[in-house]
């Protein structure tokens, strides 16, 4: 059994870039257009579960910058609550260049804590594809020159203007078998699912939904319905 | 020694101006302070001139030198501009492109001889102060005044958040939909599916899901947080004014919003549109005008009953509205109208930007018709040509002159000015410029280019530019230029209408006239202050043509 812990130059920089956000920078003419905004967003935090499982989940992004160039921390990761074992948890520092319209264009670095630590180099995108379809993808390159990668896709139903059904999907592939990490060539987790979240305010938006979860490695395969409640705010 | 005797020279000739025309060299001090105030039902901080909200309308009179103090008693930069009004471009008040701005603490003395008449406003042009508060009306006396109406009133409407400006500027751009609650949701699918049917229904969803827009984005900023006023009055509030049966009265209706656009109707009164931006026009009947961001339409009424009428001003996206009665007795109501739903946006708004749709020739036509009437441009027109021929004496007053014609709306068509423009002749080049913009991402510019990345349009002295704007957004864009006027061409000639705003709808083109007849260095933008301060703005260098030859 493993305990987490960040390593205190790590947590120094997560804190020092979520503190940066906090100051804007204000105009001093009715027409300064080289603003920085800085937008920090929980789109999960959540428990999600069935009968053998119980899990806290989060997935964060935080964004500062200008309209062309943005610092992106993104976070995700489960935490077993009984077990007290973190499933997996890792942190994306991204540069994110504005490219078109709709797209941006990321590069950066992630950092796994668990289940190993590993550090990759990160290539990716993120944006709203036609129809209004929330892409974020990334190349994942490991220090072996593996390759992963991550697809997430996201859509938005207006039941009212308030209550909001989300569908989502999150596929995450392996060029090949990596031994140390325990992945398997192919496709390593396919997750579907759906939220139904009522913005009480913009900002804030408590959700049920529902998750089906496969994942495929070199140990162990298996697949689950899980339960979800949770809460989407940002600032 | 020579300084001293041009002083002295300058000086002579102006002491006969002093001691004859007290009235016609006024001084004015505003000072610009913060102001606790409460609109909304918790306190707010407002930005005020002399303490009031609105700022207190200034009289001017025509030829009058006029000097205005400006005291700036905030802990930030503050301005003056002083909108639609021609003046050297030192005086236009705008930070970084006239002057430096009004440092805390300090004076600006703006001065400058007044060469117009008619309903103007001004407004602070620094960070967000017009949106906290800082604007109010002008309204100019005619050097030779004609027979005043017996009732006259400003109506200046406005939009007051419920945020600090800041912050919803920073909301927009971290989700620029956040004030749209008018959206079309799922029961709306299921309604369109039964209304119109399966395949067209689709094929609209299809080809709205593929620009990634909304139809329903018919403004960026909403009565979600918005509260609209007449003369800072809440419609519950209800500022009245007084008239008499049969008294005919002149409202002057400004439009200082910083981003709603509004229909403005009296139920049971025809309103005659007399002027437009502070020009007098051939008078118009309608019922009903929609009032662009920053525009000024001069109307008169003549109220028979012996009742109170409301004066209702929805805003454009129909999230809330601005009320006032004109009433014969103080305490009389009149019946509150419903807001009509609002409008959604088409395929063919959308124009250049919704490819494959063989929209775009429909849309380039001189004139944007707004109001959904479907003449062509001229036909509605055709009896007027003989007023072309044989214009009205600039001289009669305009509020004696028998209407031209009667509409239900108010459209830029139906603008024709009062008296033929001098000098009018066809444009020596044309500039085309794009409104652009990214609404996802909430940045707005010309030519894809946002200000912070121009570089100036540069103009010479006595030139004559057709600026044709091309509206490639789904948003309606009031152009402002300072300091010069826009002749809006909408096929009149020599008698088309002279505007400070000219609006520009979405998807269409709108061409008009400008002539480089004021040197300096003007500010050049859409009038919607979000869509200003994220870069829809330009700076516009009119040079003397010897200084282009060096």
């Amino acid at each position: 059994m493993k305990t987490y812990s960040f390593n205190p130059v790590e947590l120094r920089l997560l804190l020092g870039s979520l503190l940066a956000g906090l100051f804007y920078a204000h105009p001093a003419s009715a027409q300064d257009d080289r603003m920085i905004f800085s937008r920090f967003m929980a789109e999960r935090f959540e428990y999600e579960g069935n009968e053998n499982l119980h899990l806290f989940k989060w997935d964060i992004k935080h964004w500062i910058g200008n309209d062309d160039h943005k610092l992106y921390l993104k976070t995700e990761g489960d935490y077993s609550a009984d077990q007290d074992i973190f499933g997996r948890a890792d942190l994306q520092l991204l540069y994110s260049r504005n490219i078109d319209t709709f797209w941006d264009f990321q590069i950066g670095a992630r950092r796994a804590f668990e289940p190993e630590r590993t550090f990759d180099a990160v290539i990716g995108f993120q944006g709203l594809a036609p129809y209004f379809v929330e892409v974020d993808g990334a190349v994942f390159i490991t220090d072996n020159g593996n390759l992963l990668g991550r697809l997430s896709l996201g859509y938005e139903m207006l039941l009212t203007q308030r209550l909001i059904l989300m569908p989502r999907i999150e596929v995450n592939v392996a060029a090949e078998d990596i031994e140390n990490r325990g992945v398997k060539a192919g496709v390593t987790e396919f997750e579907a699912g759906m939220r139904l979240r009522y913005e009480i305010e913009r900002e804030f938006a408590p959700y049920v939904g529902f998750d089906y979860v496969e994942e495929e490695s070199l140990r162990e395969h298996h697949h689950s319905v899980r339960f979800v409640v949770g809460m989407r705010f940002w600032y | 020694m020579n300084l001293s005797y041009r002083r002295f020279f300058i000086l002579a000739l102006w002491l006969p101006l002093l001691c004859f025309g007290s009235a016609r060299a006024g001084t004015y001090t505003l000072t610009i302070d913060e102001k606790a105030v409460n609109l909304t039902g918790k306190p707010q901080t407002a930005i005020v001139a002399n303490g009031s909200l609105p700022a207190p309308t200034l009289h001017w009179r025509e030829g009058e030198e006029v000097t205005l103090n400006v005291v700036n008693r905030l802990k930030e930069p503050t301005s003056i501009h002083w909108h639609g009004i021609v003046l050297p471009y030192r005086m236009d008040g705008v930070p970084g492109i006239s002057f430096a701005g009004i440092e805390p603490g300090k004076i600006f003395t703006y001065r400058f001889r007044v060469k117009q008449n008619g309903t103007y406003w001004y407004h602070g042009h620094s960070g967000m102060q017009e949106q906290q508060g800082l604007f109010g009306a002008l309204v100019i006396e005619p050097a030779h005044p004609h027979r005043p109406t017996e009732r006259d009133y400003v109506l200046l409407l406005s939009d007051w958040p419920e945020a600090d400006p800041e912050r919803t500027l920073a909301r927009l751009k971290k989700q620029s939909d956040y004030y749209n609650f008018q959206k079309r949701t799922v029961a709306n699918l299921f309604t369109d599916l039964r209304e119109r049917g399966v395949s067209e229904t689709i094929n609209d969803r299809l080809a709205w899901g593929q620009m990634r827009m909304e139809p329903t984005d018919l403004a960026d900023v909403t009565g979600a947080t918005y509260h609209f006023l007449v003369n800072g009055h809440t419609p519950a509030m209800d500022w009245a004014a007084l008239f008499s049966p049969g008294d005919r009265v002149r409202l002057r209706i400004v439009n200082a919003s910083a981003m709603t656009h509004f229909d403005v109707r009296i139920p049971g009164l025809k309103m005659r549109v007399i002027e437009a931006d502070g020009q007098p026009v051939m008078p118009v009947d309608v019922e009903e005008l929609r009032i662009a961001v920053a525009e000024t339409y001069d109307v008169l009424v003549e109220p028979e009953a012996d009742r109170a009428y409301r004066i209702f001003a929805e805003a454009m996206d129909r999230s809330g509205f601005a009320s006032a009665t004109l009433t014969p007795k103080i305490g009389l109501q009149a019946e509150l109208p419903k807001m009509r739903p609002h409008t959604l946006l088409t395929l063919a708004d959308m124009g250049p930007m919704h490819v494959g749709h063989g929209a775009h020739a429909e849309h380039q036509a001189a004139v944007p018709n707004d109001n959904g009437l479907d003449q062509p441009p001229h036909a509605d027109h055709a009896d007027h040509t003989g007023h072309q021929r044989h214009p009205r004496p600039a001289s009669v007053p305009h509020a004696e002159a028998p209407a031209m014609g009667s509409y239900k709306a108010l459209d830029y068509r139906h603008l024709m000015a009062a008296a033929p423009n001098r000098g009018w002749r066809q444009p020596d080049r044309e500039i085309r410029l794009r409104l652009t913009g990214n609404m996802y991402r909430y940045i707005w510019s010309f030519d894809d280019v946002k200000y912070s990345d121009s570089e100036p349009i540069r103009v010479k002295f006595g030139e004559h530019i057709r600026f044709t704007y091309v509206n490639e957004t789904m948003m309606n864009h009031p152009i402002h230029l300072h300091g010069l006027w826009q002749y809006l061409d909408n096929g009149n000639g020599a008698f088309n209408p002279k505007k400070h705003v000219i609006n520009v709808p979405p998807g269409q083109t709108v061409s008009v006239i400008v002539i480089a007849d004021a040197e300096g260095e003007w500010a050049f933008h859409c009038h919607l202050l979000y869509h200003m301060d994220t870069g829809m703005f330009r700076k516009l260098i009119v040079e003397k043509a010897e200084h282009v030859r060096e």
